[in-house]
């Protein structure tokens, strides 16, 4: 029988040099395997008197002890450090770029249009729309426009050929304003109305400031009682809800327009700051300028004539306004051909992240 | 319109200010488009005493000269008028000031060695006359040193716009007449000159016409002498922006301007017979003014006589018998024209001017006899000569509108409470005559007044629309309530998941070049317009992707690298009727890279039809559709690569959607890089869905685990894969859930002809697992199944 201290010392020390779990695997079938000496001094014990048995237990359990924990302690260490090793060579260089996801944009115009809609709708307009490809009695005729009226003259409008005539023999063109909504939309329903029209409008005219195609947005009201006073308050609080200031300052002028009686102009105080056009505050005041921003007026009765309605009972205003332009005044545009040009540098630039959708609560602007 | 303040102060009475004027103006609907200050054009200019002039040294023609400007500094100014010399009193241009007429800015210089301090002005250059044959010379006591515009007489100009509804307002009495009703002072009557007939008028004038021409008014005058005009009608024309000719007809341009009241003179040495107003014959030419000939037509009216036709009635004269400086005998013509027929005339004619302007938006019936004696006095005065009486044939419209007006409707439709006082005062400073109970006679000359509505136009303009307060519109109770419709939510919701999926929302022309609209019309008519502003804006558009092609052509030519764009608009078809049919679209456009070359991808990835196909069943689910039930078929078009490209369909009939590669052939025709893929959605086709409830149905999910069973068959290329699918699932609807291609493989080990699909199905099981045997049966039955339908297919695993 060896000596178990002296065993046991050097199983610690073979434990405590072992460098990979197999030669520590090795070295616990050694000692606390089946046929290690720790398993093989234990089983002597079953062989043994009572007074041989406690005399000779001590040491042997203890050696056992011993042995164990300095196993587990390096199993421990082993792996630690594998583990550690593993980590090490499965580091990546996370300065290299990862896939990118293109980044996709909304348009301003259909951003404000949303904005329109927004604000529109909770002073209860509904959004309305109508054919862009118009015949010239929706267009003109029943906005008080017959065909000899000189403003017609004035639109500068796209027509289609003779042989494009609609079946009731109307010259058909491309809608010069959004106003022949108004018309459509007081003969299918009727009044007390409220809607806006935004959309496409169309005239023959192309510079810098001027795009052949552009976008207006039209406002009617019509029901009992409304007045000049319910126009101005209606467009005040649209500019402050969509410019999201309390100074924005209308000014109204005097006009004409054939479907309007009386007609207004609306100018908005604005000021210049660093070159750019910033909408608030009163025209007159220095620094400030008026800019004229629509026209519009109490609907003429001609007009409810025309779409089936009784002047004596109805009554009510219209308006428009360039969506494009706003929408340039807002977000700080210059050139309105680019609009129409899709070039993905200018849709990042001036577009929208499809999670800005406008809402009341949050306002319906998107800042930059 | 534009006119000097001098020239209003001849008809109303006011020491208001020119800004003052100004904001009246604006005030009142005739829109200032600018202020004109002659001031600050002639800043900078001087009067100056010419103190000694000599021969220049170096120069023949040009003299030194010293001046004083009244400081006691005398300054040296070379100049090269003849007229130059000691002792006169001219004007200095000082450096700094710029010239009028060509905009030089005046500098200290040398010429031919000499020093120059300045300039001594002509009055061409201070653009106060054409003479540029020598400077200007003042009288001797012209003060020195005094600023030149304040000794000239600074006249500013204030040009307005006259909206078309205010043809009173195209001559500068009738602006006068809108100011003294605001308040800015008092209108004067017009002052009608003293001159005696004698004797009728020798011309025979008639109106063949009466309904074109109601009214046809004429004298002659005998003996004038025409020359240039005085300057001071020079000045008044030039500021009204008009050319002067010679004085008879810039006499009758002043009678326009001053009272909105076109007049014709005509050489009676060129005129034959009766004088007369009629209908011209088809095909009958005329050489007007202009120096352009002009062939009328049966529509038109005309002045004629026995030789031919003399004046484009209500727009333009004739040049044959238009004065000239050896007029000696002059017809005048007033008339009045039918405004519709002379509006008709301009523009069949294409033919615009002032006469037109103003014809055709009504000039004042009442005032053809006035109109007549101010020019008859106007040409006694200034040419001389001795008129004949008057002679009219015809007569003006008489019957003047009468409105029953209700005062309080000024604050029920203008919103604002104007006494009743007021109201009537602003009314009769406009012309109008209220009467007893309210009935108001509307001048004749306020073509524009229809009704009451027009009546309450003008009290709040006169009385002031910022006199109008907001009023809040009447609201319903609670939160507003939706308004939105199904289509807008659908566009809506598109648009920002299109946006979300990396596109760029693009908003493109709804016109494209013929070729182009053509290119992608199948057989539908286009609609193409008459008068397109270029031959790129012509023909409407039958489908979103030639414009969107076109962007993302462009941006390669810009160098990017790539473009994903979408547009959500309109295509334009005929409908039968001729009615416009309107279809709502959904386009988009994927080229150039898809990915750039990268350390982990590699090379360049270009789009394909699967990036279309993706993004069409995703932007087809988001707009609601059954996306689980659509149907991929060919016939997507022949802009789209025959073997690459499919149609998405709701049975075999409603197409929702084509997408895949674009054909090479229209790459080829936009000249556009490919591949390039793409999709248009047909949002009009999309079924909207009826009767949804918040409340989703209760979650359900099956107690027991789906088994997966993998299957691979080769079957013949051309068969598509959806049918192997289908076969599959045939098979037992009841317990196969879901069947999904995860592999194709052609190539080694694969009859030729044939590809190899490995199919994952997945099991359901209800109430209770399914046994082994159970398993199998499902496994024979679609076995089967994929024997049954598709000819030539085998079971590889």
């Amino acid at each position: 029988m060896t000596d178990i201290p002296s065993q046991t010392e050097s199983a610690l020390a073979a434990i405590a040099a072992a460098d990979s779990l197999d030669a520590l695997e090795a070295e616990r079938l050694e000692t606390l395997g089946k046929k290690g000496w720790v398993s093989l001094a234990l089983k002597t014990l079953g062989g043994m008197t009572p007074e041989e048995r406690s005399a000779a237990a001590p040491a042997i359990q203890s050696a056992r002890a011993r042995v164990a924990e300095a196993l587990d302690m390096k199993k421990a260490a082993l792996e630690a450090a594998a583990l550690a090793e593993q980590l090490a060579r499965e580091t990546i260089d996370l300065t290299l770029p990862a896939p990118a996801a293109p980044r996709g944009s909304v348009h301003p115009v259909s951003q404000v249009m949303d904005e329109l809609a927004e604000i529109f709708a909770e002073l209860g307009f509904a959004v309305a729309t109508g054919p862009e490809i118009e015949d010239d009695w929706h267009n003109f005729t029943a906005l008080n426009m017959d065909e000899t009226h000189p403003a017609r003259a004035m639109h500068d409008t796209f027509y289609f050929g003779h042989n494009q005539r609609n079946a009731a023999g109307g010259q058909m063109l491309l809608r010069t304003h959004t106003s022949p909504v108004q018309i459509r939309a007081m003969i299918d329903q009727g009044a007390p109305i409220r809607i806006i029209a935004p959309g496409r409008v169309y005239r023959s005219d192309s510079d810098a400031t001027h795009t052949p195609m552009f976008h207006q947005v039209e406002g009617l009201v019509i029901d009992k009682g409304i007045h000049l006073g319910h126009l101005k308050w209606t467009l005040e609080t649209f500019f402050k809800a969509f410019f999201e200031r309390e100074d924005i300052v209308l000014r109204l002028r005097p006009s004409y327009f054939p479907f309007t009686e009386p007609s207004v102009e609306v100018d908005v105080g604005y000021s210049n700051e660093g070159g750019r056009r910033v909408v608030g505050g009163h025209g007159d005041a220095p620094g400030h300028a008026w800019m004229e921003i629509g026209g519009s007026g109490m609907v003429n009765a001609r007009v409810l004539e025309f779409a089936g309605l009784d002047p004596k009972e109805w009554q009510g205003f219209a308006f428009g306004l360039g969506i494009d332009r706003i929408a340039m005044l807002k977000y700080g545009m210059n050139d309105l051909r680019a609009f129409f040009d899709g070039d993905p540098r200018w849709l990042a630039h001036y577009g929208f992240s499809p999670f800005d959708q406008p809402t009341l609560s949050a306002g319906v602007g998107a800042r930059a | 319109m534009k006119f000097s303040l001098t020239w209003l102060k001849d008809y109303l009475e006011t020491t208001a200010t020119v800004s003052e004027i100004c904001d009246a103006l604006n005030a009142i609907g005739l829109e200032v488009e600018g202020v004109e200050d002659p001031a600050e054009r002639l800043a900078g200019f001087r009067i100056a005493h010419v103190l000694t002039a000599a021969r220049h040294p170096d120069a023949d023609k040009l003299q030194v000269l010293t001046v004083d400007t009244g400081d006691g500094n005398p300054l040296q100014v070379v100049c090269g008028a003849p007229n130059a010399r000691a002792g006169m009193k001219g004007v200095l241009g000082l450096p700094g000031a710029v010239v009028p007429a060509n905009g030089m800015v005046l500098k200290k210089s040398a010429i031919r060695g000499v020093e120059s301090n300045g300039m001594m002005c002509s009055t061409r250059e201070l653009e106060l006359g054409d003479d540029h044959d020598g400077i200007i010379e003042l009288p001797d006591d012209a003060p020195v040193g005094t600023a030149f515009a304040d000794y000239h007489g600074a006249d500013p100009v204030i040009e307005v716009a006259v909206t078309p509804n205010r043809p009173d307002c195209m001559g500068v009495y009738g602006i006068a007449r809108d100011l003294a009703a605001k308040g800015l002072g008092t209108l004067k009557p017009i002052a009608m000159p003293a001159f005696t007939p004698a004797g009728a008028c020798p011309v025979e004038i008639r109106t063949d016409d009466p309904q074109g021409c109601p009214a046809f008014y004429g004298r002659v005058i005998t003996g004038v002498t025409n020359g240039p005009s005085p300057d001071w009608l020079q000045a008044r024309l030039k500021s009204a922006g008009q050319r002067p000719i010679s004085l008879l007809v810039d006499l009758t341009n002043y009678l326009m301007l001053g009272f909105g009241r076109p007049a014709h003179v005509y050489d009676m040495a060129k005129l034959q017979g009766a004088v007369v107003a009629r209908r011209a014959k088809d095909g009958e030419q005329v050489l007007a003014l202009n120096e352009k000939t002009y062939t009328l037509d049966a529509e038109m009216v005309v002045i004629a006589d026995d030789a031919g036709v003399h004046d484009i009635a209500g727009i333009m004269g004739g040049e044959h018998s238009g004065v000239s400086e050896t007029t000696t005998d002059v017809l005048l013509e007033i008339a009045y024209f039918d405004p519709a027929r002379i509006g008709a005339t301009g523009r069949k004619l294409g033919l615009s001017s002032d006469a037109r302007t103003r014809f055709e938006r009504g000039v004042d019936p009442a005032f053809l006899d006035e109109g007549l004696d101010l020019l008859t006095g106007l040409i006694v005065e200034f040419a001389g000569g001795q008129p004949s009486e008057v002679v009219r044939a015809g007569s003006p419209p008489a019957q003047a509108k009468v409105v029953a007006f209700d005062p309080g409707l000024t604050l029920r439709l203008g919103g604002v409470d104007v006494p009743e006082g007021e109201q009537q005062r602003i009314l009769e400073s406009l012309g109008f005559v209220v009467g007893a109970d309210w009935h108001v006679t509307c001048p004749l000359r306020r073509h524009d007044i229809e009704g009451p509505a027009d009546l309450v136009e003008e009290v709040v303009r006169i009385h002031g629309l910022d006199k109008v307060s907001s009023v809040a519109l009447p609201r319903v109770e609670g939160v507003a309530r939706p308004t939105a419709t199904p289509q807008q939510k659908l566009e809506r919701g598109l648009r920002r998941a299109a946006a979300a999926s990396g596109l760029n929302e693009a908003v493109t022309w709804s016109f494209l070049p013929e070729w182009a609209a053509q290119h992608f019309a199948s057989d539908q008519a286009l609609w193409v317009l008459s008068n397109p502003i270029s031959e790129d804006l012509k023909a409407m558009r039958p489908s979103l992707l030639p414009g969107l092609l076109m962007a993302a052509k462009r941006n390669a030519d810009r160098g990017a690298a790539s473009s994903r764009l979408f547009e959500i608009g309109r295509r334009y078809f005929r409908s039968p009727d001729g009615l416009s049919d309107e279809k709502p679209t959904l386009g988009l456009v994927l080229a150039g890279e898809k990915t750039p070359r990268g350390w982990q991808s590699g090379k360049a990835q270009g789009f394909d039809a699967y990036d279309a196909k993706a993004l069409a069943l995703q932007l087809l689910e988001t707009a609601g559709a059954p996306t689980q039930n659509l149907m991929v078929m060919g016939e997507a078009g022949a802009q789209f690569h025959p073997g690459q490209s499919a149609t998405l369909r709701l049975g075999p009939k409603v197409v929702l959607a084509r997408f895949g590669m674009v054909h090479p052939a229209t790459l080829k025709a936009f000249d556009a890089d490919g591949p390039i893929a793409a999709v248009e959605l047909f949002l009009d086709a999309i079924p909207a869905k009826k009767g949804a409830a918040f409340a989703r149905p209760g979650f359900t999910p099956p107690a027991l685990q789906a088994v997966t069973r993998d299957f691979a068959w080769a079957i013949p290329k051309g068969i598509p894969s959806a049918d192997l699918v289908n076969a599959v699932r045939h098979a037992d609807k009841e317990s196969i859930v879901s069947v999904r291609v995860f592999d194709e493989f052609r190539g080694q080990g694969i009859p030729d002809g044939l590809k190899s699909l490995a199919v994952e199905v997945r099991l359901q099981p209800r109430d209770r697992s399914f046994t082994d045997e159970e398993l199998n049966l499902i496994s024979e039955r679609i076995m089967l199944s994929v024997a049954d339908r598709i000819t030539g297919g085998m079971l590889r695993g």
